[in-house]
């Protein structure tokens, strides 16, 4: 940015400037806190100058979009030749319902689907276990079978869309599923696109969806990689997530750097089995979170672009330029929603999407504003559509790349966010890698306490939460929540037990004998779970069988 | 005095923490001994910790919409038992027409989303001073 000399004449006079001009004023007007700081608690400094980046060096630090280390961008043009797939997170109640939702959201101009599952199904559970009561499509679809997987997908041409699921323990069972129900459709494996996001790791320190212990489960991730290159190559088959992390109240930094170690937990694992990384790290895929500190979250975006290519290139040895990019999903932050004044969400939601479009996301949800009280209403969910539409074609934001690169104080950050990974990195190593990491709960707990001091802070109200610390209202809340049909999972259960009655009963259980022996043994189960499926064994049968051999995980109990 | 006993349970199969985990933190840092079951409580397992570690009060928390069936079947075994010396609170996602009739099943407090601490901390404090 500048030569030695001038930093230290900016330096020089920036001491003056405090002495003389800053000073005056301050004496005047003093500031209206003793310390400013990010949504993480992170300090911020009144003002950056090119003496806060001293070894800045433009082609080290940032290059040209397109080219390492991608700080800028890993396409060339970014929004100029394509808008980031306007992929909203939905799925309520039966199967029907969510491929109404689907061909509405669609007819509003919604570029990518994104499929959002209940409970039972994100543990592998049909509707109809103990552990599924009340839970039936709450807080997303029930499917329970390759004939709910058909009609969720109804009528939607699975080669012209891209489908991203949201499903973690059952990743290979439902994708199973989703390339069963494509064929069926009459549309080759070769040609679906699309992601699941298999990210168990962020299971166990965040989102908590896992089913089998982290041994097992890394041996499934890879199954998943090996077949995905060979038959669904356009598949991306992690979504490698920071997102549950920071809901489960981490900050900024902590997101960042633990969803790049377990990003490099699963190429190690991968090389591990003799995979060549330059054959499956281009289908590896991100998703991160944006919260409501606009610079804190855009620096974050640029620094794990740089650190994931430098990484896959000079740690992992990857030659091919496409395993060294970064590409990811963003959704708005869930955690910043209030449930007072829940109109103001809308501008919440606003801010966190500009956020994701300034640090180049590929992909983008936008939470709805009732979302603090239920799954969204259709008015609600086409508000916040409507909000990503307006972001890209008027506000100007999409019409130049990486409109902050030579921000000072956005080098700065992203530079600072960068080193602090580079420390996190270094205390899991010490502590064996990630998975002994999360046995021992150093993820959990540097997670809980931040989560703590955020909730402190905001009683304290050392930072504001308007609705909900200050400008605070007392009176009732009206909004329209969304209806669900009373009878959907009386529906959804007949429609199990009918599957259960008109299948082939002995093919069925062969395919799951045959999968149990597969499981026991080394081979890759996908082409077995993927036989399970199509002889319609329901999900939380093929997971059973699945439960039966590896066992079950359970916890580290800490708050 | 003895110290006040409150179980803070996770019913279902929602994995959504940060909520119980902050508040028995907030309710340990307050002097209360805390017992935390983990996740994916039934609510036969709840009732069962709750009696095996004479608890005053047991707090749960619940995002995933599921409530309705989870808490009122969590009433229902206190009630099947006999048991009324339990004070029983809840937080979570839950809308405005169901705090009403969480009430009516005998839930003594609703915790919505924004609660500070210091409410939560305030009303077991009440309970112990009884």
């Amino acid at each position: 940015m500048s030569e030695e000399g001038d930093i230290k004449e900016i330096a020089k006079s920036k001491r003056d400037w405090e002495g003389s001009t800053l000073k005056r004023s301050l004496d005047a007007l003093p500031e209206r806190r003793k310390a400013f700081t990010t949504t993480s608690s992170a300090p911020i400094d009144r003002l950056y100058t090119p003496d806060d980046t001293p070894d800045f060096d433009y082609f080290k630090k940032l290059g040209l979009p397109g080219e390492y280390p991608f700080t800028r961008g890993v396409h060339p043009t970014l929004y100029r030749s394509k808008l980031w797939t306007m992929r909203m997170f939905s799925g309520f109640g039966t199967a029907e319902e969510t491929n109404a939702r689907y061909k509405y959201l669609l007819e509003h101009g919604e570029t990518g689907l994104s499929v959002a599952f209940d409970f039972p199904t994100l543990y592998g559970y049909d509707t109809d276990h103990t552990m599924a009561r009340g839970e039936f499509g709450k807080c997303g679809v029930a499917i329970s079978s390759l004939k709910d997987m058909e009609i969720l997908f109804g009528g939607i041409p699975l080669d012209e869309i891209s489908t991203s699921m949201t499903i973690n323990g059952p990743a290979p069972v439902v994708w199973a599923m989703y390339i069963a129900a494509a064929e069926r459709q009459g549309i080759p494996s070769t040609n679906i696109r699309g992601t699941i996001q298999n990210d168990i790791l962020k299971e166990y320190i965040a989102q908590k969806s896992y089913i089998f212990p982290p041994e097992p489960s890394m041996r499934l991730i890879v199954d998943t990689f090996e077949f995905g290159s060979k038959e669904v190559p356009l598949w991306n088959t992690v979504s490698i997530s920071g997102y549950h992390i920071r809901e489960a109240g981490s900050t900024a930094v902590q997101e960042l750097a633990f969803t790049l170690a377990d990003g490099f937990e699963y190429v190690r694992a991968a090389k591990e089995r003799g995979l060549d990384v330059d054959d499956f790290a281009p289908r590896l895929s991100f998703f991160f979170n944006a919260h409501n500190d606009l610079f804190e979250e855009i620096a974050k975006y640029r620094a794990a672009r740089r650190i994931w290519a430098r990484e896959l290139k000079e740690t992992f040895g990857a030659k091919n330029p496409r395993s060294w990019w970064m590409r990811f999903h963003t959704q708005t932050a869930g955690c910043s929603l209030t449930a007072q004044q829940p109109e103001n969400n809308i501008v919440r939601v606003a801010i966190q999407a500009i956020a994701a479009v300034l640090g180049g996301t590929q992909s983008l949800h936008t939470n709805s504003m009732d979302e603090a009280y239920a799954v969204p209403s259709a008015k609600a969910v086409k508000i916040a559509l409507r909000t990503q539409q307006i972001i890209a074609h008027e506000s100007g934001v999409a019409n130049t790349i990486d409109p902050l690169g030579g921000s000072y104080f956005v080098e700065y950050l992203t530079d600072r966010m960068e080193e602090e990974s580079y420390e996190y990195f270094d205390k899991i190593e010490k502590l064996g890698g990630v998975i002994p990491a999360l046995k021992k709960g150093f993820f959990q707990k540097e997670i809980a306490r931040a989560a703590y001091r955020y909730q402190k802070e905001t009683d304290d109200k050392e930072r504001i939460i308007v609705g909900v610390n200050e400008y605070v209202e007392k009176k009732p809340i009206e909004i329209a929540l969304v209806d669900m049909d009373p009878e959907g999972e009386r529906k959804h259960l007949d429609r199990l037990n009918r599957l259960k009655k008109e299948r082939d009963q002995k093919e069925t259980e062969r395919s799951l004998d045959r999968l149990r022996r597969a499981a026991e043994g080394e081979e890759n189960v996908m082409p077995f779970i993927l036989d399970c499926v199509k002889a319609h064994a329901t999900l939380g049968e093929t997971c059973g069988v699945l439960r039966e051999v590896f066992g079950e995980y359970t916890e580290p109990i800490i708050y | 005095m003895t110290k006040l006993r409150v179980l803070v349970a996770k019913p279902g199969l929602d994995g959504h923490d940060r909520g119980a985990k902050v508040v028995a933190r907030a309710l340990r840092d307050s002097g209360v001994e805390v017992i935390y079951t983990g996740l994916h409580q039934t609510p036969e397992q709840i009732v069962e910790a709750a009696i095996q570690e004479d608890v005053d009060a047991i707090g749960m928390s619940c995002l995933s919409g599921a409530h309705m069936t989870l808490f009122k079947t969590v009433m229902d075994i206190l009630k099947e038992k006999g048991i009324d010396d339990i004070v029983v609170t809840c937080g979570g996602i839950i809308p405005d027409e169901d705090v009403t009739k969480l009430k009516e099943m005998g839930i003594a407090a609703v915790f919505g989303p924004g609660t500070p601490l210091r409410d939560i901390v305030d009303f077991h404090r009440k309970i112990a001073g009884k």
